[in-house]
């Protein structure tokens, strides 16, 4: 293993090329433009054996994943906002070829107002696009990311495509001290992609075909079912990574001090290590707080969270996302996890870093504090209306 | 946790100082960074901050530095005296200026000098990092040089480093 000070792009686009995949496609946009960038220059310095394919399009760079996953090709994409929204109508079309491609995704906002920096409205406008969503919280989550992506889209239990978010230059731009793992080591890790899903000559079959009234609902099944494995085969990935790499991760989620809080924020992505912060601050002033992080927004962690709130007496969720006309929508799905299992508490929505908006620890503070008036609201960070 | 900030105008290379303090620092065991720009319009001659953070335990915090141990101008348009509010109690500013600023909390060194002097250019971040590892006990000569070595490409090595050096000189009298 090899210390190296990376930016969040150049580590992910280092566990891709640990990866080996053979190909990749994809069309450059800012934040993930580093991403692509050291990818081609590992592929033109020969230290990645893949092919590059410089596409016209965010819809070209997808669809030429999904033909390269057809004939049992490992493949990579990445992109970004406009860009993923481009991408859209090929999003469900690789979720229900079941091919397992990786996209990295660069949290960034969208437009109008144009604006180039992070938020994470463009990949939770996707949720239902049935591909797996995952959020890195730093550098070294970001890589350790990319290599178990695959393992984890590709399992026979899954087949299904892995969409890795990082948020936008708060985590892309972002340098920090990133242990890179060995070829050795990666290799042990994630085996060759091997499926029964392509288009073979010796055993020729029909793949991309349509399905009627009749069996839609079964293959829509199917592809539910297959989302829902992913919990069980994170669950093996990351014990097999333990094992080679010695970093432990938790799941679909992370519990920071839940078990005994009164109030719990719900948090997605890099702002996590703030909160983490602010509990601990809070806690040595003895308030009972707690920082639950959802690492998967699909499949949606409801057990995790039901679990880790029960005994809590208000849950806010911090997102920067906002479905108009409405609320945030990890507020929603949080909400609908405590329903089923018969929680009946105070939660509050905090609409923040919109378009970038730096959010600062008196911010993260401020929330804990509103959380213990126990209180159901949805409010915007630094939108003063009351 | 040192928290330092670093003020310039596009083109003038603030990031890569901040970048480079950065890689100094981690070439220590046990050691956790984070450096990064302020997320604007990015355009020559536009004013811009980074940042970073460097401590002995991982860092959580992303949100921008609001109080620094060091606040460096690689130029002195764009310093005032409020640049005085986003020091810690015993932070200090640290500004390229051939002008004499009366204040103990402002340590000034003439940068455009040294780097016209050794690098032609009116390119002061090099400079700066040399007169920080002089006046502070965040980094050594010999991190700096090393995180030069590893990170600028080989051609600015022999220029950059004798600024470097000069710069430490300097801000040690």
């Amino acid at each position: 293993m090899a210390r190296e000070f990376l930016s969040g792009n150049e580590a992910f686009a280092y566990g891709v090329r640990l990866a080996r995949p053979h190909v990749i496609s994809a069309y450059p946009i800012t934040p993930q433009t580093i991403v692509v960038e050291k990818l081609s220059e590992f592929v033109e310095d020969g230290s990645l054996k893949s092919e590059f394919i410089h596409v016209e399009s965010e819809h070209s760079a997808l669809s030429c994943a999904m033909g390269a996953s057809s004939v049992g090709a490992r493949a990579f994409t990445a992109t970004s906002s406009q860009g993923l929204l481009y991408m859209a109508e090929c999003l469900p079309y690789a979720a229900g070829g079941r091919f397992p491609i990786v996209m990295m995704n660069a949290n960034r906002s969208t437009a109008l107002p144009w604006n180039i920096y992070g938020d994470q409205r463009d990949s939770l406008s996707q949720l239902d696009s049935g591909w797996i969503q995952a959020y890195a919280e730093n550098a070294q989550e970001a890589l350790d990311l990319a290599l178990m992506s695959f393992y984890i889209a590709e399992h026979q239990k899954v087949s299904t495509p892995f969409m890795a978010n990082l948020d936008g230059f708060v985590l892309t731009h972002t340098y920090e001290v990133v242990d890179v793992p060995t070829q050795e080591q990666a290799d042990e890790f994630l085996p060759p992609f091997k499926t029964e899903n392509k288009m073979s000559l010796s055993n020729p079959k029909n793949l991309g075909f349509s399905a009627g009234p009749d069996t839609n609902t079964f293959f829509k099944y199917k592809e539910h079912t297959g989302l829902l494995h992913v919990r069980e085969v994170v669950a093996e990935a990351e014990s097999k990574f333990e094992s080679i790499f010695g970093r432990h991760y938790t799941g679909l989620t992370e519990s920071y001090k839940t078990e005994d809080a009164d109030d719990i924020l719900i948090t997605l992505g890099s702002i996590s290590g703030l909160v983490r912060e602010t509990v601990d601050k809070l806690r040595e002033q003895g308030e009972k707080v707690g920082l639950f992080r959802i690492r998967y927004m699909r499949p949606f962690p409801n057990a995790e969270i039901a679990k880790a709130v029960k005994n809590a007496k208000a849950v806010g969720v911090l997102e920067k996302d906002i479905s108009f006309g409405n609320e945030g929508t990890v507020y929603t799905n949080v909400n609908s996890a405590l329903q089923k299992a018969g929680i009946s508490i105070a939660t509050s929505n905090y609409i923040g870093g919109l378009g970038g908006k730096n959010i600062s620890p008196q911010e993260i503070e401020t929330i804990f504090e509103e959380l213990k008036e126990k209180r159901s609201v949805v409010r915007f960070l630094g939108v003063e209306v009351r | 946790m040192k928290e330092i900030i670093w003020h310039g105008r596009g083109g003038q290379g603030a990031f890569t100082a901040a970048r480079l303090l950065g890689e100094a620092y981690s070439l220590r065991e046990n050691t956790f960074v984070l450096a990064f720009p302020s997320f604007g319009p990015e355009r020559r001659g536009a004013p811009i901050r980074a940042f970073t953070k460097l401590d002995t335990k991982p860092i959580g915090n992303r949100s921008e530095i609001a109080k620094a141990d060091y606040s460096i101008f690689l130029d002195d348009t764009l310093f005032s005296e409020q640049a005085l509010d986003e020091l810690k109690p015993d932070g200090k500013i640290l500004l390229n200026t051939k002008a004499k600023i009366d204040n103990e909390r402002v340590i000034t060194i003439d940068g455009d000098s040294i780097a016209e002097k050794y690098l032609g250019l009116p390119i002061t971040n090099t400079i700066l990092l040399g007169a920080l590892a002089a006046v502070s006990r965040i980094i050594t000569l010999d991190d700096l040089t090393e995180a030069v070595k590893q990170s600028m490409p080989p051609r600015l090595h022999e220029k950059n480093l004798a600024a470097v050096r000069a710069a430490y000189e300097e801000a040690g009298k």
